[in-house]
């Protein structure tokens, strides 16, 4: 009986005494108190140190783009940190190229707060919001792709600009265990401020896509945040020259209906890009835009469509019509929107062809 | 009692009886973080430090309480749970006042805890009978020895990234092979002194 009533208390004791020392450490070293973080040189938060910048901002309400949840991978968290961010991190490295390092510009997930800190960031960030949104209407459109309709429930309205993107948040389920966004451009018209349209494709092994496609459900509810993002309308009265593929058709619909909804006057063309016909969709929203709007051609064009097939439209890529249109590049400005190397691409063939770099815009994804 | 000498008990950890090359402990981290000299030798010096301490205060919790109560076989319990604390401590510190090493060595921190060759230093001086300056000259030699055989094998490893790996071999295999020699070449000490 002794002996164990010994063990207990020379095990409790030694035990007790440890857990003291690292409290009192815990209080002393691992305790940054409370940190000042500067935005612009005008707001001043008091967070409490020892987060990260992005979770600290994120619960005051202040989103930076973020993609990976702050894990470090994506590099979409870039701010510019004026002092007091400490060490730039190896991995950061790897995403913030050496001339944005000068700048000071780093990965939001990997600055600790320690110490006061001033940061930049776009004055649009302010405006971004979280929202809470029932799924009205998610439907198939092609056999990997589905279109969403999300009306907003909590949150308020929401205010964005033609060509805008949000991050659609998908929640630990069955095949994920954290909880990671996505950025998805949003195809309504920022008329409509109480519901967004996304058009999300299927992505093999993607975390978010697959909880879109495989999981939610119409009456769902899901959180977004946004607007984000500097591909939007151009107010001017240059030509339009529009290229996507895929689900890049999204931000070109909303930049069209907004067009439509405020009887803008432009002539513009839109190159679609797609591989069969199975991969086509929208073509009755996208032919009702060419009556309504006031000069609009929608061009599709399928790159893998049989010989034998009775396809009217363009075979092959969207290239070749494209640059038939591109005869003449005076006065015209680009939207394009697609994969890196399909961007690419064609930002070249565009500038060999004697377009101005500076209109040309677009939103890799 | 053991008759050895301190400083020779301090040489022999490092060279003859190191804990990677001789006794083949500690390896996880010898193997994974070995990429870069400069983390490297920062893990180094967190395992010294970690092994030093904890050496000196298993030895007090052992000699000063253990024995006097008969307790002797609470002691695997015991020295875990001080090396547990003192990790914690180091990596509260680390993370503090060197974020980049912090990041560089990221899990293998933590796992320190359970870095046999911490757990082995403190059994050895129990089995061995080692009096405390013998403890903390056992400790902390076998510590530099352990950031001497990492920081070797990261400069082994630094240059491998220009010579030509046979395929099947790249990465653990051409490691493990690399291990193997460095500990062929330290077996040449140890004629020099056996320490038990």
């Amino acid at each position: 009986m002794n002996g164990i009533v010994n063990t207990v208390a020379v095990m409790s004791g030694i035990t007790g005494f440890l857990a003291f020392v690292l409290t009192l450490a815990r209080r002393t070293v691992g305790d940054y108190g409370i940190v000042e973080i500067t935005i612009n040189d005008k707001k001043k938060l008091e967070v409490r140190g020892g987060d990260s910048l992005l979770s600290a901002l994120s619960s005051e309400k202040i989103f930076i783009p973020s993609a990976c949840g702050g894990k470090g991978t994506c590099g979409y968290c870039k701010v510019k940190v004026l002092n007091g961010g400490g060490a730039v991190l190896p991995m950061e490295e790897g995403l913030v190229s050496h001339d944005e390092i000068e700048e000071g510009v780093r990965l939001a997930c990997q600055v600790k707060l320690k110490e006061p800190i001033k940061i930049e960031i776009p004055d649009e960030l302010f405006n971004v919001r979280e929202y809470r949104a029932e799924v009205r209407k998610i439907e198939d459109i092609t056999p990997k792709i589905k279109h969403l309709v999300l009306d907003i429930v909590e949150g308020g309205e929401i205010d964005f600009k033609p060509g805008q993107y949000i991050q659609l948040v998908a929640p630990p389920y069955a095949e994920s265990d954290e909880s990671v966004q996505r950025a998805y451009s949003i195809a309504s018209c920022p008329d409509d401020k109480g519901f967004i349209e996304l058009i999300i494709g299927y992505v093999e092994g993607g975390i978010c896509t697959t909880y879109v496609h495989k999981y939610l459900k119409e009456g769902d509810h899901v959180n977004f945040n946004g607007p984000f993002g500097n591909f939007f309308y151009k107010d001017n009265d240059r030509e339009m020259i529009m290229v996507a593929a895929g689900t890049g058709m999204a931000p070109i619909l909303s930049i069209l209906r907004a067009m439509k909804s405020s009887g803008i006057k432009r002539r513009c063309s839109f190159f679609f890009g797609a591989k069969t016909r199975d991969d086509l969709f929208f073509i009755d929203k996208m032919q009702n835009l060419e009556e309504s709007l006031f000069d609009f051609e929608f061009v599709p064009a399928l790159s893998r469509i049989g010989p034998d097939d009775d396809w009217e439209g363009v075979r092959g890529r969207v290239t070749e019509p494209l640059m038939k249109h591109m005869e003449n590049p005076e006065n015209k400005e680009a939207y394009l929107c697609g994969s890196p190397v399909m961007i690419d691409a064609i930002v070249e063939l565009l500038i060999e062809k004697g377009m101005d770099e500076k209109l040309i815009y677009y939103d890799k994804f | 009692m053991n008759e050895l000498n301190p400083l020779v008990l301090f040489t022999a950890s490092i060279f003859t009886s190191n804990m990677i090359l001789a006794n083949f402990l500690g390896m996880c981290s010898f193997i994974a973080v070995s990429k870069d000299i400069k983390t490297s030798l920062g893990l180094g010096q967190a395992v010294t430090f970690v092994l030093t301490f904890t050496t000196v205060i298993n030895y007090l919790l052992y000699r000063h309480v253990l024995i006097p109560m008969n307790l002797e076989y609470l002691r695997y319990i015991v020295f875990i749970i001080s090396i547990a604390a003192f990790v914690q401590l180091v990596e509260m510190i680390v993370e503090r006042q060197l974020p980049v090493l912090h990041h560089a060595l990221g899990i293998f921190l933590p796992l320190i805890t359970v870095n046999c060759a911490i757990l082995g230093v403190s059994l050895f001086m129990v089995i061995r009978k080692y009096s405390l300056i013998q403890s903390l000259a056992f400790g902390f030699g076998s510590g530099v020895g352990w950031t001497m055989a990492i920081v070797a094998l990261a400069g082994l490893k630094k240059r491998l990234n220009e010579s030509r790996v046979p395929k099947g071999l790249k990465g653990a295999g051409i490691t493990l092979i690399i291990t193997g020699l460095m500990a062929l070449g330290f077996m040449g000490f140890s004629g020099m002194v056996q320490i038990s």
